[in-house]
């Protein structure tokens, strides 16, 4: 079980949150001109990287809010949460 | 190569079976193959006896950062299926099934192929319509579906909970009878066995570490026991598919993900075929030594992790629980994690790439096994060839530019983020 430390809530369980996928990937700008491969880029191209993962999670049986997590993806270990808005080293 | 037969075995019993041959050499690395496949997995040792044998390519290699069959080959659940809707999954898994029916003979090696069928539950009218359009698809093809209804299903898997209290009550099921499930690890072995016996070199703990390419050609691949000259390297890597693509500065339409999988203690036959629920992610089958075979979902979120944590499994059980509620009674034995090639469409990517000589066959999801036949005789195809096969063209990797994707469940990309 993970425990991930909402950073509105404090740490709960995995089981109230939903993943959200790669922080890292940026949606085009809205009502900009988007080319083929940048649209490709952000909806179907991912890194997934093996370590460390900067990710999105949804803490959708809690305060509903978007966080930032930097997680392990082979250890699972959680090093670091953050508010949306917040950089993440 | 040695012939395993009744009269071998009888041979072999009178010298306490100390002189059997060794089923695959343990070579060390030549500097130069025609052709290289990385991976030893059921895709990898495919590939590599297909184009030993179709395309008379003997000068190769599999190389495997581990063992062979210490993967995806040897961590599914075995089952074997071809029932999908678009032309192009069906009729690339429908070759695979020919494969699969002529394999143990082929290989001179019992992969215990058992088409004893799957049923996909329905539970509800709209689901019951989505398998009646489904199963007609798959007729088209020449697929043999049949429809059951509620009585009819219940002939199959009467211990199933047909109360009419259930949340989810079974409507009725799409069956496939031809399906069904092999002994997973033979299909390794057997591939390795006989592609080594035509002059394959198999080589184990061989970790892939960079590769060499010039002017975007393939001129070779480096490895932990030293660097190989090639023109030709074929990717089958399944969960470590982003890692080698981000040695090739590639990006991939893939996420890596833990999927679990479970056996239950051993008891008396119970279950024939593979059943699916409709209402939750959860499949079972009961294997030959008697326990019950299960998996479900993802674990949700990116891993690398070949082990699962435990509120996705209880996730898994509780929907099997509401089908099967005997299964309360018994205890669990195993359970484990392999690591997926999530693709973002939910179908597999065998192609050429942009690198002449890289050719790429990825993206399995949970269903990697059933498709190795035919994964490594159309990807031994595309290397042999350098041009793909009519079986495998829908399987591009630039149908997530051209929109052309392989969505067989309608449900869009990154289905397993929910």
């Amino acid at each position: 079980m993970l425990h991930i430390k909402c950073p509105y809530c404090g740490l709960r369980s995995q089981k109230e949150f939903s993943y959200g996928g790669d922080a890292n990937v940026k949606r085009p700008k809205l009502n900009a001109e988007v080319t083929d491969k940048e649209w490709d880029d952000f909806v179907y191209m991912r890194k997934s990287p093996r370590g460390h993962h900067l990710e999105l999670w949804h803490h959708t049986s809690g305060c509903r809010q978007w966080i930032k997590v930097k997680r392990d993806t082979i250890t699972h270990e959680i090093y670091q949460t953050a508010k949306i808005e917040e950089q993440i080293s | 190569m040695q012939n395993y037969s009744i009269f071998s075995l009888v041979k072999n019993a009178f010298s306490n079976h100390q002189n059997w041959e060794v089923a695959w050499k343990d070579p060390e690395p030549k500097k130069e193959y025609d052709a290289i496949i990385i991976g030893g997995g059921g895709h990898g040792l495919a590939t590599a006896y297909y184009l030993a044998k179709e395309h008379q390519l003997t000068n190769i290699a599999v190389i495997e950062k581990g063992w062979i069959g210490g993967g995806n080959v040897g961590r599914n659940t075995t089952i074997i299926r071809s029932n999908f809707m678009y032309d192009a999954n069906a009729r690339f898994n429908e070759f695979g099934m020919d494969l699969w029916r002529n394999l143990s003979l082929e290989l001179n090696f019992n992969v215990m192929f058992s088409p004893r069928g799957i049923i996909n539950l329905a539970h509800s009218d709209a689901q019951m319509n989505a398998y009646a359009r489904r199963g007609n698809s798959m007729r088209l093809n020449g697929i043999d579906a049949v429809l059951l209804n509620r009585e009819e299903v219940k002939k199959y898997i009467p211990m199933a909970d047909f109360s009419d209290d259930v949340r989810f009550p079974i409507f009725g099921g799409l069956m496939q009878p031809s399906a069904g499930t092999a002994r997973h690890d033979a299909v390794a072995w057997g591939y390795a066995r006989q592609a080594d016996s035509m002059g394959v070199d198999i080589i184990q703990h061989c970790e892939v570490t960079g590769f060499e390419i010039k002017n975007g050609k393939i001129l070779g691949v480096n490895t932990s026991r030293g660097n190989i000259k090639t023109k030709k390297i074929g990717l089958c890597v399944a969960g470590s598919t982003n890692l080698l693509a981000e040695k090739l500065n590639m990006t991939l339409p893939i996420e890596t993900h833990c999927l679990q999988a479970c056996v239950s203690e051993p008891v008396k036959p119970l279950l024939d075929g593979v059943v699916t629920y409709g209402a939750g992610h959860f499949y079972i089958s009961q294997s030959d030594k008697g326990e019950m075979v299960m998996g479900g979902d993802l674990d949700g979120y990116n891993s690398y992790a070949q082990r699962g944590n435990l509120p996705t499994l209880q996730h898994v059980l509780t929907g099997g629980l509401a089908l099967f509620p005997f299964l309360s009674r018994q205890k669990m034995l195993r359970t484990w994690g392999g690591v997926m090639d999530m693709s973002m469409d939910g179908s597999p990517i065998i192609d050429k790439t942009h690198i002449d000589g890289l050719y790429i066959n990825c993206g399995w999801c949970y269903g990697g096994f059933k498709s190795t036949p035919v994964s490594g005789w159309t990807f031994a195809h595309t290397i042999a060839q350098d041009r793909v096969h009519e079986l495998n063209s829908k399987l591009s990797l630039n149908r997530f530019t051209t929109g052309e994707l392989l969505d067989e469940k309608g449900l869009g990309t990154k289905t397993w983020i929910g």
